[in-house]
């Protein structure tokens, strides 16, 4: 289960902490431990045999908490809450935290399956507090104390070897290894402990309309095979990326402007 | 001399044996509490052992008559010697007594000893080798001691020699039989067999009972530790269960995970909590080990953990998760012991406390948890293969004579074929029928075989809370495990319903001639009982006499009936899927085409399953559901 992953050598002083969220079933819509936040705890279960800090920022009542018991029942004995009510802005409220007490290593999913699920809170959370963020995180194959050697995830089972200085935030990926089965007795001992925070409110959600998410038809592809071979061929085959350019060392500047350029031409910004 | 060192060394014996009971009482009341009503045990236990033990011995009369001479023998020939040479009595007519009685445990011990000369694989050796001797030498040495008794020899016969070599005799008989049996000889098995009888658990099974649903967990206390992790986590009297195995092996013989090459024995596993019990190694075990195992790298004591979190424990979780929970061990197991409850029991520990249940059963349980069924599909589908049937859901009509409970079976185009099948003979009938649809949820059969009693009590409470909206004169089933769950364990939890499978429920449709049927013909049928609805319930008749109603060339498999064997898919061994050399259901498909049929005529959508999964060409498998609804004359179509 764990390929890979390096321990960290007791000496080494990295604190970890992980950030968790409520999760929601993609059948049935039943909270649950979210898929991603728990493959982060496995993570960091696998790098240290103590204990990483768990923490939760949002509503803590009876229909969160078995959720959130299920990361409890990963074997960790406790979870911090910062408690919120549903509209607040979860952000201010970590990076709040984590400012007081600041951990080396955080690592968390990288979205969310329940309220905005935009994928931003990483980032954001790495802007307010400083870090160094990697998105899709696979494998995190070293940490010592001052730098973390990471494998990042990308399309087609690629991967890409990072180094990372600490303090940083790695947003895990579903590529990283399945988190471990949730023990009942784990999940119903496990201590959930309420932390006083500020409470920022969101006022922009107030206005949103929520509604299911809809599948999008997928376009068929239609391959005009005669062989097995081609048949394989075809499906294996890479989508062929056509026109744009490959951007090398560029300044930052020209990359953004590079950027600003596709997303008008695509339609995407309309100024 | 004799005479005067006889009271000696029965006192000694006795009293070396009362030391050795108590030693042993305390090591087994080191484990938990249990339920059990002392007094009407010890009162049961003379009639338990005559005619319940016996029943199940008497499956091989050439033991259960030894077992007869020689128990018996022994232990009128133990009483009479303590009266004639223990309080010196004078009296012929008991030493013409103990004469017989020691004769008659001679034959016995001879009939052992014969049955030792090349012993089967499923015995132990070891001491057991030893024990036809200790047998005889005690016998004769009685035997011989009542001949001048009785005038058939005069006093003082043999002199010296023959009084110093009956003294050895004696001593070592009394060693073997008095002292052996609480200090952990192979006599052990009738001190403790006796209080196991007693004090057993399930006391229910006595006198022609079954008791066969898994006993609840409580959760009201959060702290105490869930599932048997040590030998003393277990309850006293299940302790003492194991301590009266008598490695006769039948568990053995028809354990489907042991013949498969799987790591399980449960005649080991019984002695490895013996030796858990007591404290030690596996290597004086003298049994067929577990396969692929060898002994002497495992040992444990009675507060250590039975799977070790690291290095090598008591045995290995994979021996716990080979268990199919067929319950053939416990139907063959003269001492009545419970396998299968030891098993799930260590599986609770696992799964509850170490979330640790291999392969797919940590995927299993959480779809369990998040869907109410164990593939994951959405349950709002529960009812899409029916679409076009027009099934009276109960949220709708509120009463019904018959609640069909569909099971899990409901989401796989195998199974759906059988419901239909039925669907289609209870219309024929005319039966007043209705399903509970998307309410429905899986029953815990397999969470709770799992260890994951948790998930178990959270659907059965949903289950019955559902139920109790409607009102229905029974539930009828195609699945022998819901049937299991519904009929014996949800009344611990507070859901009584009458229960029928539906191969019950089609016979009495027959009998009440509200079937008409023509014969069937595609062959010669052989019928492969499932465990959950054999060994679990006792229904061995019904499906039989509906083949013959449809008039089929039945023939019986050898393993058939109480002894059938398990086609592998039950206790989620197929979700755990512990590696062996065969699998299961190739074996059990071996044993049907030993038969001669062409036809396996099967009643459980999981042996349907295990039995379609293996390999053409064999004998095809349907449903017997499936085989009335072909034979069903139809009524003129009312259009
Ligand atoms: S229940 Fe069946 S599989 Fe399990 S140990 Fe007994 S005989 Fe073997
Ligand atoms: S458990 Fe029962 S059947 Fe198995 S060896 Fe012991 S006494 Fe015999």
């Amino acid at each position: 289960m764990s390929r890979n992953l390096a321990r960290l050598h007791s000496s080494d002083e990295v604190s970890v902490t992980v950030l968790v969220s409520i999760g929601k079933h993609p059948v049935t819509g039943r909270l649950r431990r979210a898929d991603q936040d728990a493959r982060a705890l496995e993570m960091a279960l696998g790098l240290s045999d103590s204990e990483p800090r768990v923490i939760y920022a949002g509503p803590l009542n009876d229909s969160t908490e078995p959720a959130l018991r299920g990361y409890l029942g990963m074997g960790v004995s406790e979870l911090k809450v910062l408690r919120q009510s549903e509209q607040n802005d979860i952000v201010p409220a970590l990076s709040g935290f984590l400012d007081n007490s600041p951990s080396s290593l955080i690592l968390c999913g990288s979205r969310a399956e329940l309220g905005e699920s935009s994928g931003l809170v990483p980032y954001q959370l790495a802007d307010a507090l400083g870090y160094t963020l990697v998105s899709n995180v696979a494998v995190i194959e070293e940490v010592t104390a001052t730098l973390a050697v990471v494998l990042q995830a990308l399309p087609r089972g690629q991967r890409r070897r990072i180094e990372v200085v600490l303090p940083a935030i790695l947003a895990v990926d579903t590529a990283s290894p399945v988190a471990r089965q949730v023990a009942y007795a784990k999940a119903s001992r496990g201590f959930i402990n309420c932390v006083v925070t500020d409470a920022a409110e969101d006022d922009a959600t107030e206005q949103w309309h929520y509604q299911p998410a809809r599948k999008r038809p997928k376009r068929l592809k239609i391959i005009k095979a005669t062989s097995a071979r081609d048949r394989f061929k075809a499906a294996a085959a890479k989508a062929e990326g056509t026109g744009g350019q490959v951007l090398t060392s560029v300044s930052a500047e020209e990359g953004a402007v590079a950027i600003l350029k596709v997303l008008k031409e695509e339609g995407v910004l309309k100024t | 001399m004799l005479t005067s060192l006889m009271p000696w060394l029965l006192a000694v014996a006795i009293l070396l044996a009362v030391v050795g009971a108590l030693r042993r009482a305390r090591l087994w009341l080191r484990g938990r509490a249990s339920n059990v009503n002392v007094w009407a045990g010890i009162r049961a236990m003379p009639k338990r052992y005559l005619v319940d033990l016996h029943h199940v011995v008497e499956r091989d009369r050439y033991i259960s008559n030894t077992h007869v001479a020689t128990a018996g023998g022994f232990v009128l020939a133990s009483v009479l010697a303590i009266l004639l040479h223990g309080f010196a009595w004078e009296s012929k007519l008991l030493a013409w007594l103990l004469l017989a009685a020691s004769g008659a445990m001679l034959i016995g011990a001879v009939r052992v000893a014969k049955r030792r000369q090349s012993p089967p694989d499923r015995l132990s050796k070891g001491a057991w080798m030893r024990l036809p001797k200790s047998l005889m030498v005690f016998a004769i040495s009685f035997l011989i001691l009542s001949l001048p008794a009785v005038g058939l020899l005069p006093e003082g016969f043999g002199g010296v020699v023959l009084a110093a070599l009956l003294t050895a005799g004696i001593v070592w008989g009394l060693a073997e039989m008095f002292i052996g049996m609480t200090w952990g000889g192979p006599m052990k098995h009738a001190f403790a067999g006796a209080l196991h009888l007693a004090f057993h658990r399930r006391s229910e099974r006595f006198g022609g009972g079954r008791s066969t649903g898994l006993k609840a967990l409580n959760f009201d206390d959060a702290q105490a530790p869930l599932g048997v992790e040590k030998p003393t986590d277990f309850t006293w009297n299940q302790l003492l269960g194991f301590d009266a195995c008598v490695q006769c092996g039948r568990c053995e013989a028809v354990c489907p995970a042991f013949a498969a090459g799987q790591p399980l024995n449960p005649k080991k596993l019984i002695q490895d909590m013996v030796v858990g019990l007591a404290g030690g190694s596996d290597a004086s075990y003298s049994g067929s080990p577990y396969p692929g195992k060898p002994l002497g790298e495992h040992k444990g004591g009675p507060f250590q953990a039975i799977v070790a979190r690291e290095g090598k424990g008591l045995l290995d979780a994979d021996t716990l998760w080979a268990c199919t929970t067929c319950r053939a061990c416990v139907e063959e197991c003269p001492m009545m012991i419970e396998h299968v409850d030891a098993i799930v029991d260590m599986r609770r520990h696992l799964t509850l406390e170490r979330g640790q249940t291999p392969n797919k059963g940590a995927e299993v349980l959480e779809n369990l948890i998040a869907t109410d069924n164990p593939g994951g599909f959405n349950p709002g589908s529960r009812m899409n293969w029916a679409a076009d049937l027009n099934l009276p859901i109960l949220a709708d009509v509120k009463r019904t004579d018959v609640l069909l409970w569909l099971g899990d079976g409901a989401f796989d185009m195998r199974n759906q074929r059988t419901l239909r099948a039925f669907i289609k003979v209870l219309r024929s009938a005319g039966v007043q029928f209705a399903v509970l649809g998307n309410e429905e949820r899986d029953s815990g059969d397999v969470a709770r075989r799992l260890g994951d009693e948790a998930t178990f009590q959270h659907l059965a409470k949903l289950n019955i809370h559902t139920l109790q909206q409607y009102s229905f004169r029974s539930i009828v089933t195609c699945d022998p495990h819901s049937f299991h769950v519904l009929k014996n364990e949800y009344p611990e939890l507070g859901g009584e319903y009458v229960v029928y499978h539906h191969t019950t429920f089609m016979e009495r449709l027959y009998r009440d001639k509200q079937l008409s049927l023509k014969d069937w013909v595609g062959g010669r049928v052989t019928y492969h009982d499932p465990c959950y609805l054999g060994r679990y319930n006792g229904e061995y008749d019904a499906p039989r006499q509906l083949l013959d109603a449809l008039g089929i060339d039945r023939v019986e498999m050898t393993r058939s009936g109480f002894r059938s064997r398990c086609c592998g898919g039950g206790g989620g061994a197929p979700i755990t899927d512990i590696p062996g050399k065969q699998r299961i259901p190739d074996m059990r498909m071996d044993d049907i085409k030993a038969s001669g049929a062409n036809v396996v005529a099967v009643g459980c959508p999981q042996c349907t399953a295990m039995l379609e999964g293996v390999v053409e060409p064999r004998p095809q498998v349907l449903d017997i559901a499936e085989l009335v609804a072909q034979s069903l004359i139809e009524e003129e179509t009312r259009a």
